[in-house]
């Protein structure tokens, strides 16, 4: 128990509330717990936990990335008119070609932000608003349809990898996943990706301790974005019909499923795993509430709302009590050593 | 405050330019009731921004004020498809800005969680609170003398919503430039530690203001309500994001402490008119906020560029 690490704690407890979610859910819809639900939910999860991922990387340095949706939009556009262009292009160049779309646009933001200094959240309202109006210029009215792809790309989310009882592990989603676990490790074991806990936490100590403030915040937008421009292919394959307002509303919801998943909206800690969790979570009750007898559908964001509310709440109480009892702890350790 | 002085001089000089080159371009654009509809289009939005300064001034953010529009607006919707007096469910309306507001206030000031959080939680419960109401129907046919208040004219061709803007800026500019209620906003916006070791009870403040926006909000819902004469799930969706934007191109600073509503005064009538010069010359909407979006951006990095430069050469 001493051990134990605070950020371990919150995934175990973050995991058990999905546990109990899952119960509760399970007791009152009838054949709720099966593997479509976990295939269902699977398939929406790839394109957020990917986005949350990435808003994780910026809020950890204390900004916020609001143009993450615009981003999303755009990239799976651009994507869908480079396959339907060259329907021949290796998946792995298109994907890259993805996150390098992507990256561009957080290369705008990390420049505003980290060199011209300006605020995280003037910087990414604007490009949420401009980068959606390059959409639209750039779409010049029209649209992608499914039938402009390629089998390959349409077929892409629903391909079982493997199955465990029934439950499929599709390839998005397992992309999805093993992309968050390697943005896990390179966090947590990779030096340099320390920064970003270090220019979180404080800045003036980070800078002091020799770390280059603006180089780290500028590489978060930029992964922040090529994160975001790999869930564009993640949608493009998923829905295949791209329109204008591709993503919108993303950027909200990745932020609420990083802060679910306990990560301090103020910068220097969180963990990408508990984004990953709380993307499920969110997803997991947006899902089970629309099946649910007793509500209507129309509940589900209301619900989802005050979930966040209770969720940042009892952390922060929680945070408190734990803080106020390890500080007694000491004391009465240091007592006895008198 | 001379650099705010010039700041607001810097936008009125802008605000002079999109006018003169709008009435140059565009023969309607002088007429009476094109003015009219310049402010009628974005009435609920340049009404909630007035108190949204209060709430940026202070330090904080609410990023619910679109939903509770929403909130307001449905539930005066649903309570008139019930068959409730109108009068009344006016009167139930503010109440539920009051509570939701009291609501967010209290999430911030009481349990010390931050504002971003709790108003983007808020901004999702209230819009589902405004979908459970009403579902994915539509409500209209409200009374001929409450869409009379959002549509025609009150004092001549002046609607109620015009009217009721100038007031409010009126009460609001007083209340912030004159009183110590609107000291203290800056105060605990510069300093909020500082603020409470000088005596100042901070989280009752925040209280105060979150009602405030809350009510407000809730106002600009039902004239919403009275100008389209309708209401469905997604009234006001997204009106957050273009609140936020005039409150910070009017030169409230994000991080709290400075700003006044004469800034946002201009930077509200500058929107408006590069969004109507733009409307009339056939812009479209998508297009029109990716304007607004980069004038953000250039506001705050343009009185930068001289520091930054100098920063370059230095180093």
């Amino acid at each position: 128990m001493d051990r134990m690490s605070p950020q371990t704690l919150r995934t175990l407890a973050l995991l058990a509330v999905l546990a109990l979610t899952v119960a509760f859910f399970a007791s009152q819809i009838e054949n709720y717990f099966n593997a479509r639900l976990f295939n269902r939910i699977s398939s929406s999860v790839a394109i957020m936990a990917l986005i949350a991922c990435g808003q994780t990387l910026v809020i950890l340095t204390r900004n916020i990335d609001l143009s993450i949706g615009s981003v999303v939009g755009f990239t799976a556009f651009a994507t869908g008119n480079m396959v339907s262009g060259n329907p021949d292009i290796n998946p792995v160049l298109l994907a890259l070609y993805a996150m390098v779309v992507g990256a561009g646009f957080g290369v705008v933001n990390g420049l505003l932000v980290a060199y011209a200094r300006v605020p995280a959240i003037i910087v990414t309202l604007a490009t949420m608003a401009i980068f959606r109006s390059l959409l639209v210029e750039y779409s010049d009215a029209k649209s992608i349809t499914s039938d402009a792809l390629p089998q390959w790309l349409v077929e892409f989310p629903n391909t079982p990898l493997f199955e465990i009882g029934g439950v499929e592990f599709r390839a998005a989603f397992v992309t999805a996943v093993l992309v968050v676990l390697a943005v896990h490790v390179i966090l947590t074991r990779f030096r340099p990706a320390r920064r970003l806990f270090a220019v979180g936490s404080n800045p003036e100590a980070a800078e002091m301790a020799g770390i280059d403030l603006r180089k780290t915040v500028f590489v978060a937008f930029v992964a922040a974005g090529a994160l975001a421009g790999l869930a564009g292919f993640m949608f493009l394959a998923r829905f295949g019909n791209i329109t204008v307002v591709a993503g919108l509303g993303f950027e909200l919801k990745s932020v609420a499923a990083a802060v679910v998943g306990g990560v301090a909206i103020f910068g220097g800690s969180g963990s990408v795993i508990g984004a990953l969790i709380g993307a499920i979570l969110v997803d997991l009750i947006d899902t089970s509430l629309v099946r649910w007898p007793l509500v209507t559908e129309f509940w589900r964001e209301a619900v989802l709302g005050m979930l966040i509310l209770t969720a940042v709440a009892v952390d922060q109480i929680l945070g408190r009590r734990l803080l106020a009892m390890r500080i007694r702890r000491e004391k009465r350790k240091r007592e006895g050593a008198q | 405050m001379k650099r705010l002085q010039s700041w607001e001089g810097f936008l009125l000089a802008v605000l002079v330019v999109i006018f003169v080159g709008n009435a140059m371009l565009s023969p309607q654009f002088l007429g009476v009731q094109n003015q009219i509809n310049l402010f009628q289009l974005s009435i609920e939005k340049i009404i909630v921004a007035l108190v949204m300064t209060f709430i940026i001034i202070n330090g904080e953010i609410d990023l619910s004020v679109g939903s509770m529009m929403g909130l307001s607006a449905c539930a005066f919707g649903f309570m008139w498809d019930q068959g409730v007096n109108p009068v009344a469910a006016i009167g139930v309306c503010l109440l539920i800005g009051v509570a939701g507001g009291f609501l967010n206030g209290w999430f911030i000031a009481r349990v010390g969680l931050p504002s971003l959080v709790v108003t983007l939680a808020t901004l999702i419960g209230f819009r589902g609170a405004a979908r459970v109401l009403v579902e994915d129907r539509g409500v209209g046919g409200f009374p001929d003398w409450f869409n009379a208040l959002g549509q025609k004219g009150l004092i001549g061709p002046v609607p109620f919503g015009l009217v009721a803007f100038v007031v409010l800026f009126v009460v609001l500019f007083v209340l912030l430039q004159r009183t110590g209620f609107g000291r203290k906003t800056y105060v605990i916006g510069v300093n909020r530690e500082v603020a409470d070791y000088a005596g100042i009870d901070t989280a009752r403040h925040k209280l105060i203001l979150f009602v405030m926006s809350g009510a407000v909000s809730a106002f600009a819902g039902l004239l919403f309500a009275a100008r389209v004469g309708a209401v469905r799930g997604d009234v006001a969706n997204g009106f957050e994001l273009d609140i936020i934007t005039m409150v910070l191109l009017g030169g409230v600073s994000i991080f709290g402490g400075s700003g006044t509503l004469v800034g946002t005064l201009l930077a509200i009538l500058i929107v408006l008119n590069l969004r109507n010069g733009m409307a009339l010359m056939n812009v479209t909407g998508h297009i029109q906020t990716g304007v607004v979006g980069l004038l953000l951006i250039a506001s705050v990095l343009v009185p930068r560029v001289p520091a930054l430069w100098r920063r370059r050469v230095t180093a």
